[in-house]
């Protein structure tokens, strides 16, 4: 009788190594075969934006050529002065979105796990949130000045929404058989929530700063076309202000691949730090 | 009342572990809603009407009754993790307000971290109590063995199969060694194979552990087929109607499902929860009416 059990257990083993295997081969081709075709759109793309200016159906002065766009922003790498406005635009984001961070997070588990207090400040924040955060720069101008000040304020304006009600519904969504069986454990307080709420209300967490960092990009270049002497956003529209076409495409164009970048490192850092979830695997062992 | 005491079943004198004395729960409805009980209109519900039962060390006890009738509020009473209305259960003669060491639970849902391997999952308890890394990974390491697992000790919840997730709930819960393990319908969500399986497996491990069990299921086979006795309930608001011994032979193995003896009991049992079945569903297509 022990050797059914045994061998109904090495069928079960073998059985769902073999399944793994099967979804890490699927997984990586298909994974390849979808950017391929991606990248055919893309190229087409380019091949448009190099032919419309030079047969004369776009004027080239308003689109130069792809090709012409590139060897600006080429020339502008080598001499650093692209670099520079990178850095600041960079810098700008990474504070705005780490201060979101570190206020989004923790308001963000007490509003959850409290409900009391989550029912007086909802509402508060509701309205806070739903004011455009383009027609709040002339009040954070007028507070803070055209300095850093007030760019850093808009980028964490526009970030820390999506961080708190991320967190909010993370710690709201814990599945109650979690804190169930925790207590059943003897679980403490404070170890209840080091070992079961904040790890199982990550996933939300991350997509939540995922969110979260794409505004703070999006967000520090409208705040940089507003009295700012650094940034990319000052580039571009610099560019525009002296009819430096090339560049301001070229800056345009860098600011696509920065956040294209960025972007695949967030996918791949909340891919890295929720992997226990394994939704690939999970749906075809249904 | 609370002090240990001896009971005295099959004319046997055994140590009592558990003492269950006249436990009431009731549950508040949310705002609005009510229902009517023999014409009378009540915000709350009656889920136990008074249980009273002893149960005794190192028996495995099942606990059978038609669905809501409060068999698993019954444990988490038991568990520490709810309060009763009113009435007590004494542990070792200490009244239980909050879960102990003592008692481990396995949930029907297996309810494992999915952020946690399978070892650091076992681990949990462990750790909670400040057991050093070292020792904890051998306590562990050793159940994983005892369940077959020891392959798997690094897959995470999602990479493992249902009965494979059970395994290592239940081992999870006798990680701290506990001297009462509730489990609470722990093997519904698997399919029949399996089932029996871990069925096998349970009644192997409890052997050599001495531990008491208390086992909520559905299945009356089930229910027959580990126990030493069945606790029968009725339906909602739940007392114990019965107690029935299971004067089956251990060990146990699959055979015995087929033996006469185990038809005798599938009967017994049958017979006293039948009426209670019945009474459970009128319930229901009563609540359905006025649900109309």
């Amino acid at each position: 009788m022990s050797g059914e059990i045994l061998s109904s257990k090495d069928e079960l083993k073998s059985r769902s190594v073999e399944i793994g295997g099967i979804v890490d081969k699927f997984g990586s081709l298909k994974e390849i075969n979808k950017s391929l075709r991606g990248l055919w759109v893309v190229f087409a793309f380019f091949a448009l934006w190099e032919i419309l200016p030079r047969i004369g159906a776009v004027d080239p002065i308003f689109l130069p050529t792809f090709s012409e766009t590139i060897k600006t922003m080429i020339d502008l790498l080598i001499s650093g002065k692209l670099l520079v406005h990178i850095g600041a635009s960079l810098q700008r984001s990474i504070i705005g979105f780490g201060l979101a961070v570190l206020v989004g997070v923790p308001l963000g588990f007490l509003m959850g796990w409290y409900s009391k207090f989550e029912s007086y400040a909802d509402l508060f924040m509701q309205s806070l949130r739903n004011i455009s955060i383009f027609a709040l720069l002339p009040v954070v101008l007028l507070f803070f000045g055209l300095g850093e000040t007030s760019k850093i304020v808009i980028i964490f304006y526009g970030a820390v929404w999506q961080i708190l009600i991320n967190t909010i519904s993370g710690v709201k969504n814990v599945d109650p058989i979690f804190i169930k069986a925790a207590k059943s454990m003897g679980v403490s307080d404070g170890e209840l929530f080091k070992k079961v709420i904040l790890p199982a209300s990550m996933p939300s967490i991350v997509s939540g700063a995922r969110l979260g960092a794409k505004i703070a990009i999006l967000v520090v270049i409208a705040a940089e076309m507003i009295g700012a002497k650094t940034g990319l956003g000052f580039f571009i529209q610099n560019a525009q202000f002296n009819f430096m076409i090339p560049e301001m495409y070229a800056g345009i164009l860098t600011l696509a691949i920065i956040g294209l970048v960025i972007n695949y490192l967030l996918v791949w850092f909340e891919k890295k730090t929720t992997s226990w979830k394994g939704d690939l695997d999970r749906a075809i062992l249904g | 009342m609370g002090s240990r005491c001896k009971v005295t079943i099959k004319g046997l004198s055994m140590s009592e572990k558990i003492k269950v004395d006249q436990v009431k729960k009731k549950f508040k409805l949310k705002d609005g809603q009510h229902i009517k009980n023999n014409g009378i209109v009540s915000n709350e519900v009656e889920v136990l009407a008074g249980v009273d039962l002893s149960i005794i060390k190192g028996e495995f006890l099942t606990v059978v009754g038609p669905s809501g009738c409060g068999k698993s509020v019954f444990l988490d009473i038991i568990g520490g993790l709810t309060n009763a209305t009113s009435g007590t259960i004494y542990l070792d003669g200490k009244p239980i307000d909050r879960p102990t060491l003592k008692t481990g639970y396995v949930f029907q849902q297996y309810a494992l971290f999915p952020w946690r391997n399978a070892l650091s999952n076992i681990e949990f308890g462990l750790e909670m109590q400040g057991v050093p890394q070292e020792e904890r990974t051998k306590i562990a390491k050793k159940l994983l063995s005892t369940f077959g697992l020891s392959d798997f000790w690094d897959r995470f919840p999602y990479q493992l199969s249902g009965g494979m997730q059970q395994r290592v709930a239940i081992a999870r819960a006798l990680a701290t060694n506990p001297e009462v393990l509730l489990m609470d319908e722990p093997f519904a969500a698997l399919d029949a194979q399996t089932r029996e399986i871990l069925q096998n497996e349970l009644l192997r491990i409890w052997e050599g552990t001495g531990t008491t069990v208390i086992f909520v299921t559905h299945s009356i086979d089930e229910a027959i087929f580990l126990a030493d006795r069945v606790a029968v309930f009725t339906a909602r608001p739940g007392i114990v109607k019965q107690m029935i011994d299971i004067d089956l032979p251990r060990p146990r193995d699959i055979n015995i499902r087929s033996s006469p003896e185990f038809a005798n009991n599938r009967h017994k049992v049958w017979d006293v929860l039948k009426g209670e079945v019945l009474k459970a569903q009128k319930d229901w297509e009563l609540a359905s009416v006025y649900a109309k």
